[in-house]
């Protein structure tokens, strides 16, 4: 099959154009020796079939970013027929480099000079006739983004793949003449862009006199933030709630008829083990659909960079910079879609250390369970202090962790964004990058969720004959086994097994704790009363907040880092923290009262 | 002509970049965005508390940190 690799520097429309090729139908390829995830979509191109691969954003094909190499390697070992190279109109005057250096790689090009659009509202001309015979291959000009010029680009690439119907490796032995590069840069632009000197000042500009005001910018970033959090959990819940419903209806009205009559067993484990497995995967789907459309929004937007901007001075301090403090924001709604957000960071150091301070968030499972107990144990007055300092221990821990981890984890990549001009999304494609979360969730994290969501419904069912969650099934034992380990932080054998639940997912702890003590849900507070003081209370409410991330969040963990490593890490070093934490807490308030 | 660094340029003054002092790695890097010797770059803004600079170079606006822009020299234009 023919082969197009479609490449340019990051912030050229490269995303935006490869989806007006390809549509919906893209999936996720690997590539032999390439570590990271390409988009691949095979279309029809005149009358062939041609596969169309959209590489990382990338500035230069000698550099060691690890995009950079990720391209370099993916030509190396896979011929193609044609480079589709796009670059952005109004900034020809760096991005010339790019082809100049591809040219020598010995493969056709068919560069595409993007969002014309804008370039024609700066004032830029540029001789297209110049450009074609010094790149030595067909230039043409285009929107992506309004669809302007998308046929022409097909049919000239159909054209192009008939004039070069062979695929070919490249030439990397062209390689390392930079300085030859700079000066044939120089030379082109001079000959073919003509740009206005003197900008008047934009509405970019205008615009950002406010958003990046020395002391309003911060303000307006939290407020920013405040209503994406609104919009994405406001949409997110009720969609979450509804599918809740759902599953709930389809559990009693179908599922539950259906295993009547089955052994106790084995109906147990359809229900509660694979059923509610499938179920928590399910929930997740609507939350991420609408943060990842949500997310493109404030990408596309041009602001994520400018959230950089402002707060990068407290980030930068802690190994971090701003888009990670994004990601710990989004994940105070759920843990799940910001740990997926990362990958706006293309330095895997950075993710990694994102990736382990994201689960510290309290997400608004833990924050049911929070409240549950904290109106249970808590007077009407110290309740809100309480819940307030659990917030703040929120943040504390995962400054603690990211300036722990920050040399292992560093980036080794400076931070140099580029600060694009404010611009409308592109609604056409939020639904398709959304869609390719979902199904990327779905094949990555459901596997590893629904067993696990079965292993601990056989350690809380194990023995059948037993009462579930009891202290005769493996749970009850093992936590009769922790109880030297708990009991220092007041929590007795009871109390943990509801944390072995909570493994699944903190909602659940409510009410795993009204099964563990064999009592209706409307009167597991009164019993909460009686049997926990404020001390123990407070010391289990630390570490429900801390403790290893639902198993969603490290399944995410894990599919999005490609590392068992670092999901091991994120669900000990979590525990260990938590343990601390309680039993410090514990200790010290029991030896002051 | 005296030289200074790019992060010692005040908001809205313009210098010409003299030398980079960096690494194969990064100067690849910074060629990549368009920050070569001889070009012209103007500071448009420092995020408050020493954080990072927003600059411009032609058509391009970078944030960079002004540790990073420490180490590229500048003559005053």
């Amino acid at each position: 099959m023919k082969r197009v690799a479609v490449l340019g520097m990051p912030n050229t429309g490269k995303s935006t154009l490869f989806n007006r090729l390809t549509g919906a139908g893209a999936h996720v390829g690997n590539w032999p020796g390439v570590t990271v995830d390409l988009l691949a979509a095979k279309i029809l191109l005149g009358d062939a079939m041609v596969e169309v691969v959209d590489l990382p954003g990338f500035y230069n094909l000698h550099g060691f970013s690890e995009d950079e190499q990720v391209v370099r390697r993916f030509l190396e070992t896979q011929p193609v027929n044609l480079l589709l190279v796009v670059l952005n109109s109004s900034q020809l005057d760096r991005q010339l480099a790019l082809p100049l250096q591809l040219k020598d790689l010995g493969i056709p090009m068919l560069i595409v000079l993007n969002m014309i659009d804008e370039s024609g509202r700066l004032g830029v001309r540029i001789d297209l006739e110049k450009l074609e015979a010094a790149l030595g291959g067909p230039v043409l000009t285009m929107s992506a983004k309004f669809g302007r010029g998308l046929e022409k680009v097909k049919s000239e690439l159909s054209q192009q793949l008939l004039l070069h119907p062979k695929l070919k490796s490249v030439d990397m032995a062209a390689f390392d003449q930079d300085q030859r590069i700079e000066l044939e840069l120089d030379a082109l632009v001079s000959q073919s862009v003509t740009s206005p000197i003197y900008l008047p000042p934009s509405a970019t500009d205008k615009l950002d006199r406010v958003m990046l005001h020395p002391w309003l910018g911060l303000p307006i970033f939290f407020l920013m933030m405040f209503m994406l959090f609104q919009a994405i959990y406001g949409l997110g819940t009720p969609l979450q709630d509804g599918m809740g419903w759902l599953l709930d209806h389809i559990k009693t009205d179908a599922v539950v008829p259906l295993t009547a009559h089955w052994p106790a067993a084995l109906k147990s484990l359809v229900l509660e083990g694979v059923f509610d497995g499938l179920g928590t995967v399910l929930t997740f789907l609507p939350i991420i659909a609408v943060f990842f459309m949500l997310m493109a929004i404030v990408e596309d937007s041009g602001y994520l960079a400018r959230a950089a901007f402002l707060t990068d001075a407290l980030m930068s301090r802690l190994g971090l910079d701003g888009r990670a403090f994004v990601m710990q924001l989004m994940g105070f709604g759920c843990n799940v879609p910001a740990i997926m957000g990362t990958r706006i960071m293309r330095s895997s150091g950075l993710r990694a250390l994102t990736m382990l301070i994201i689960p510290f968030s309290l997400c608004s499972a833990r924050l049911q369970v929070i409240v549950f107990i904290v109106a249970a144990t808590f007077s009407p007055v110290a309740a809100p202090v309480a819940l307030f300092s659990l917030y703040l221990t929120s943040f504390v821990m995962a400054f603690l962790t990211a300036f722990l981890f920050r040399k292992r984890y560093h980036s080794h990549e400076p931070l140099l964004l580029e600060l694009p001009p404010y611009r409308l999304p592109t609604w056409r494609f939020l639904g398709i990058e959304s869609w390719r979360a979902v199904k990327q969730f779905l094949a990555g994290a459901g596997g590893f969720i629904i067993i696990g969501v079965m292993l601990v419904w056989f350690m809380t069912h194990f023995p059948f004959d037993a009462v579930p969650a009891g202290p005769a099934t493996l749970a009850g034992r093992l936590a009769n086994l922790m109880t030297p380990v708990f009991s220092p932080l007041g929590i007795d054998a009871l109390l943990s097994i509801a944390l072995i639940f909570g493994f699944v997912a903190k909602e659940i702890v409510v009410g795993a704790l009204a099964v563990i003590y064999s009592v209706g849900p409307d009167r597991l507070s009164d019993v909460l009363t009686a049997r926990l003081d404020w001390v123990q209370a407070y010391s289990f409410l630390l570490f429900t907040l801390i403790y290893t991330p639902c198993l969603s969040t490290v399944a995410a963990i894990k599919q999005e880092s490609k590392s068992w490593r670092l999901a091991l890490l994120a669900t000990a070093w979590p525990l260990m923290l938590a343990w601390l934490t309680s039993f410090t807490f514990y200790q010290v308030a029991r030896a002051l009262a | 002509m005296t030289t200074m660094t790019l992060n010692q340029l005040h908001p809205n003054a313009t210098g010409v970049i003299e030398a980079i002092h960096a690494g194969q790695d990064l100067r690849r890097r910074l060629c990549g965005l368009g920050l070569r010797l001889g070009i012209r770059v103007r500071v448009i803004r420092q995020s408050p508390m020493n954080g990072p600079l927003q600059i411009r170079i032609g058509h391009t606006d970078l944030i960079l940190r002004r540790i990073d822009a420490a180490n590229i020299e500048v003559s005053p234009a």
